[in-house]
């Protein structure tokens, strides 16, 4: 029961039993735990992070000079393709969601994520649906459209092969999972805070993750639109982009733009959040600005899903329409802005620690700066009617990607891995992985801002030579190598680490957040007694003298079962405590039969689309039926 | 300065079709506002570098218990309006101005168009056709447009199959070609010469090879080129030319081109009437020349995979005539 227990006092050996899942692949496969979803999601997107630049290896060996033909153009357009979706899709928003899932339950001081199963079940859809898409390389028909897609390049009469469908079809599976994780967080956030722990005491990656999940039930309904037309367009003859029936080609950019640029919101949002909550460990003081950079936080979300229309600049719509979307596109940089002037302002008035960790914050917000005034030089309409579809575009979001979301993550990895494996990871390696990577990121793609200039067009699989491209090109490619490198000795520095890597302890970097108060890596229970938060760093509050007192080492036990503590929306106050589901197989098979229904539709059979929807009914009536909940004590 | 632009032209960047090397009106206008945002974004990366390492590397007093305070407030509040909102608004709103007057400066030509070009967009090729100019017989060409150098000219782009991009760098910003929806723009260079053009929007296999060129012709060689385009071809006068023409009759070719004078009027790929008058051959793919000729004839599937030109298989002998033959069509 909810009575008061000192830490040192509480039965471990019971929670233990009560919270862990059980070792053996049955309990691998039905575990609902967040750290090891989490831990599941970055290791995942991990992996599409080097199937995607392994992709873009390729690519840069073909462009390494002109007229080469080390590829054929149907490879490199699939090549180019897969390299934006598994960039885009399955590592900058998946990796993120894996730092959130770990990291959110720990940080708020709660026990797990509102819906663990469901949790679970977004995890498992994830994975799937990448297998899904990249499964197209098995039947060699991967998507060849670009990331975006456009019709009617992408109808059946254009490209008649299974790509387009793996395409659409792999988008509406992965929108699924995504929206699943979204409302997950969204719940999280407002019902299970550790006591005390008011809106205004949350780490900012909350505020980053709420935003883009509702970004993400706003928007991702978009792109599921739009590739559910685009399936019927292929399969059954439906005109909705046909303009030789009354369809139009450009009805495809907006929807996919309405989704396509709040996207990149949500893949840099949660990494800027978690920038903000590095920064202060490494400047010895608390973050400047707090409420400004949650502001920003959102206010970029809102300002963002107004902006679409800077990707169709050159498609003929009117004067006037145009200039207020390019105005709105300029107006993104205030709240960015307002975020990097805080973070330098942390910077100034705290007393910087250069730990690879803060290397890479550093490294994050010089490229955040060029990757930001280089998208203000897009948003001028005129100016963008030369830029856009150039090599300058590359650059841009390389920039965007590339510095607001793989160094944060980088940086991230660095700073929590001990928190997850308990182990450090070293600081010398650490140095040459930073630096191959912001040495590697700028070479490669610097040089793109020149070749776009000098009318280099993107997605072309060669060029001519006389072109005065060749240079540039020959340094972005010998600059995407050295890049390479530095993730390769990252890789080494992680086997390193798991190895033979010096204990970490529970709080190596002296940082200031509940994650760090419990032990790394953490209990299956996360904290043995559920913490009161009085303030927005409760491990500094002894030397920051500001009054607040924040209780770690003593609170109640909640050894009745899996139990959290429900609290209010804005105050966090308890309000109730909430019984956590068990470990569950359902989301495993409600996922597998869902892939069966992509499968069916991928082969517009009827018949198995029948039986996968009939599969999934069957997965969601177990997992609903009303014993299971009785003996788990929990909801979804 | 100096230096690194011979640098530069060494490496060959002189040749290539720069937005920054503006030739018309359009492309100089948007130079100019480039400019501008470029010197913005380089200055604001500058100095937004000098402030982080200030921040990183300034002098500190001496200090004792490990955590700085959050000390008064309002020392970074004061960072975060004028630094994060202030300024930045102040730069936004001076770029924004001068936006809406190049966009307005760019939204019509300064005299009004002389001509009218409707360029069809075809995978991976650009059709050309002259209207309104008050000829009794078509023009139509391909992968070039020949205009009155000082002159505006309407270009009306149409889509035959997917969506396109046309652009042409040193004289405008790019306009897409859209299939169901009929996008205009115009043309002007200052001064006679040749700038190279490009489809900008990825259109499948060979979107890496459909480039095109805008020549710009003094005023009178431009009418002179247009009663030449006007003719219809000439009817061979030797014989290996007249071999030529029975092999382009009899073969695949009369399928898909046309050559105006004779019966042969395909318009699935490029109107050949002129072909010989043209720079290159392939959207820009190879120059237009004998042994480039014959080699396209004879191999197109290797040269540009999945155009639309099959490889032709002819013998020696009929594969030299029909080159002879099509470099009679001047």
């Amino acid at each position: 029961m909810a009575t008061v227990v000192a830490a040192s006092d509480a039965p471990r050996a019971q929670l233990t039993e009560i919270w862990e899942t059980p070792r053996g692949l049955l309990g691998t496969l039905t575990s609902v735990d967040h750290k090891t979803i989490g831990k599941r999601y970055l290791v995942t997107a991990i992996a599409f992070f080097i199937i995607g630049g392994l992709e873009a290896a390729v690519m840069r060996a073909q462009l390494v000079h002109s007229n080469m033909h080390l590829v054929s153009p149907e490879a490199y357009n699939q090549l180019f393709t897969m390299h934006g979706v598994t960039m885009i899709f399955l590592f900058a928003s998946p990796v993120l969601s894996g730092f959130s899932n770990y990291l959110w339950p720990l940080m708020i001081g709660a026990r797990d994520m509102a819906f663990p199963r469901v949790n679970a079940l977004s995890y498992w859809t994830f994975l799937l649906a990448g297998i899904f898409l990249y499964s197209s390389f098995l039947v060699g028909q991967a998507p060849d459209g670009g990331w975006f897609a456009y019709v009617p390049m992408t109808a059946r009469a254009y490209s008649p092969g299974l790509n387009i469908d793996f395409y659409t079809l792999g988008l509406i599976y992965l929108g699924m999972s995504t929206t699943i994780g979204a409302v997950n967080f969204i719940a999280t956030f407002f019902t299970v805070r550790a006591p005390g722990m008011s809106l205004n005491r949350v780490p900012i990656i909350l505020w980053g993750t709420l935003t883009v999940s509702f970004l993400i039930v706003f928007f991702m309904p978009s792109l599921t639109v739009a590739s559910i037309f685009l399936y019927l367009d292929r399969t059954i003859g439906t005109h909705f982009f046909d303009p030789a029936n009354g369809g139009h080609p450009l009805l495809w950019q907006h929807l996919f733009w309405i989704f396509g640029h709040p996207w990149v919101y949500i893949v840099v949002l949660p990494a800027m959040g978690l920038a903000s909550d590095m920064i202060p460990t490494f400047c010895r003081r608390p973050l400047a600005g707090y409420t400004f950079v949650a502001l920003a936080t959102i206010a970029t979300g809102v300002v963002g899903s107004g902006v679409w229309i800077h990707h169709m600049f050159a498609t003929g719509l009117p004067p006037m329409a145009m200039s207020f979307f390019s105005g709105a596109s300029m107006t993104v940089t205030i709240p960015s802005g307002v975020s990097i002037v805080a973070w330098l302002a942390t910077m100034w008035y705290g007393r910087p620690v250069f730990k690879v960790p803060f290397l890479f914050m550093i490294g994050f917000i010089i490229l955040f700066v060029i990757g930001g005034v280089n998208g203000v030089m897009t948003a001028p309409v005129p100016f963008d009617l030369q830029l856009t579809d150039t090599y300058f575009i590359v650059a841009h979001i390389h920039y965007v990607l590339l510095g607001i979301n793989v160094f944060p993550v980088f940086g991230a990895l660095y700073y929590w891995l001990p928190k997850m494996t308990g182990r450090m990871l070293s600081e010398r390696l650490g140095r040459w992985v930073f630096w191959l990577m912001f040495i590697g990121m700028n070479l490669a793609f610097f040089p793109m801002h020149i070749t776009g200039m000098l009318g280099m067009p993107r997605r072309i699989y060669t060029y001519p030579s006389g072109m005065g491209w060749d240079a540039a090109n020959l340094i972005s490619t010998v600059g995407a190598y050295v890049f390479a490198v530095g993730v390769l000795l990252f890789l080494v520095d992680l086997v390193r680490s798991l190895r033979v890597g010096p204990l970490a302890g529970n709080n190596p970097w002296d940082a200031p957040t509940l994650e760090w108060s419990t032990t790394s890596p953490p209990p299956p229970y996360n904290f043995a007694v559920l913490p009161t938060v009085r303030s927005r760093y409760p491990l500094w509050e002894d030397r920051l003298h500001d009054g607040a007192t924040s209780i770690v080492d003593q609170g109640p036990v909640l050894d009745d079962g899996r139990e959290t503590i429900g609290t209010s929306a804005l105050d966090a106050d308890p309000m109730a405590v909430i019984h956590m589901p068990a470990d569950s197989a359902w989301p495993l098979l409600l996922a597998l039969a869902l892939t069966v229904v992509f499968y069916a539709l991928l082969a517009v059979s009827w018949t198995w689309t029948a039986i996968g929807f009939l599969l999934v009914f069957i997965c969601l009536a177990g997992w609903l039926s009303p014993s299971r909940i009785a003996r788990a004590g929990g909801g979804t | 300065m100096v230096a690194a632009m011979h640098a530069l032209a060494a490496m060959g960047w002189a040749q290539s079709p720069s937005m920054f090397r503006p030739a018309g009106p359009a492309a100089e206008q948007i130079a100019r506002l480039g400019w501008l945002f470029t010197i913005v974004a380089g200055a604001v990366t500058v100095i937004v570098t000098g402030v982080l390492v200030a921040a990183l590397y300034r002098r500190r007093p001496a200090h004792t218990s490990g955590i700085e305070p959050s000390g008064d407030p309002r020392g970074p509040v004061r960072w975060i309006i004028v630094g994060g909102v202030i300024l930045p608004a102040i730069i936004l709103v001076v770029c924004f101005v001068a936006t809406l007057i190049t966009q307005a400066a760019i939204a019509s030509p300064p005299r009004p168009t002389v001509a009218t070009v409707q360029v069809t967009a075809h995978r991976w090729w650009w059709e050309v056709r002259y209207t309104g100019m008050g000829a009794d017989q078509t023009v139509v060409t391909a992968n070039e447009i020949h205009v009155p150098a000082g002159r505006a000219v309407r270009v009306n782009l149409v889509s035959n199959d997917v969506i396109h991009s046309f652009w042409v760098p040193e004289l405008a910003g790019k306009t897409d070609v859209i299939p169901g929806q009929d996008n205009a723009m115009w043309l002007q260079a200052n001064r006679p010469g040749v700038y190279r053009g490009e489809c900008a929007e990825y259109c499948g296999l060979q979107h890496a090879h459909m480039d095109f060129f805008v020549v710009a012709d003094a005023p009178t060689d431009f009418a002179a080129w247009l009663a030449r385009q006007r003719a219809t071809a000439v009817a061979p006068t030797d014989a290996a030319a007249a071999a030529g023409l029975a092999v382009f009759h009899r073969s695949a070719c009369a399928a898909c081109h046309a050559i105006r004078g004779t019966d042969m009027l395909g318009r699935v790929g490029p109107d050949l009437t002129h072909v010989a008058s043209r720079q290159t051959i392939a959207a820009g793919t190879l120059l237009n020349n004998r042994g480039n000729l014959a080699g396209w004839v004879a191999n197109a599937q290797s040269l540009k995979p999945g155009s639309g030109m099959p490889n032709v298989p002819l013998d020696g002998p009929d594969l030299q005539a029909l080159v002879a033959y099509l470099e009679t069509l001047k």
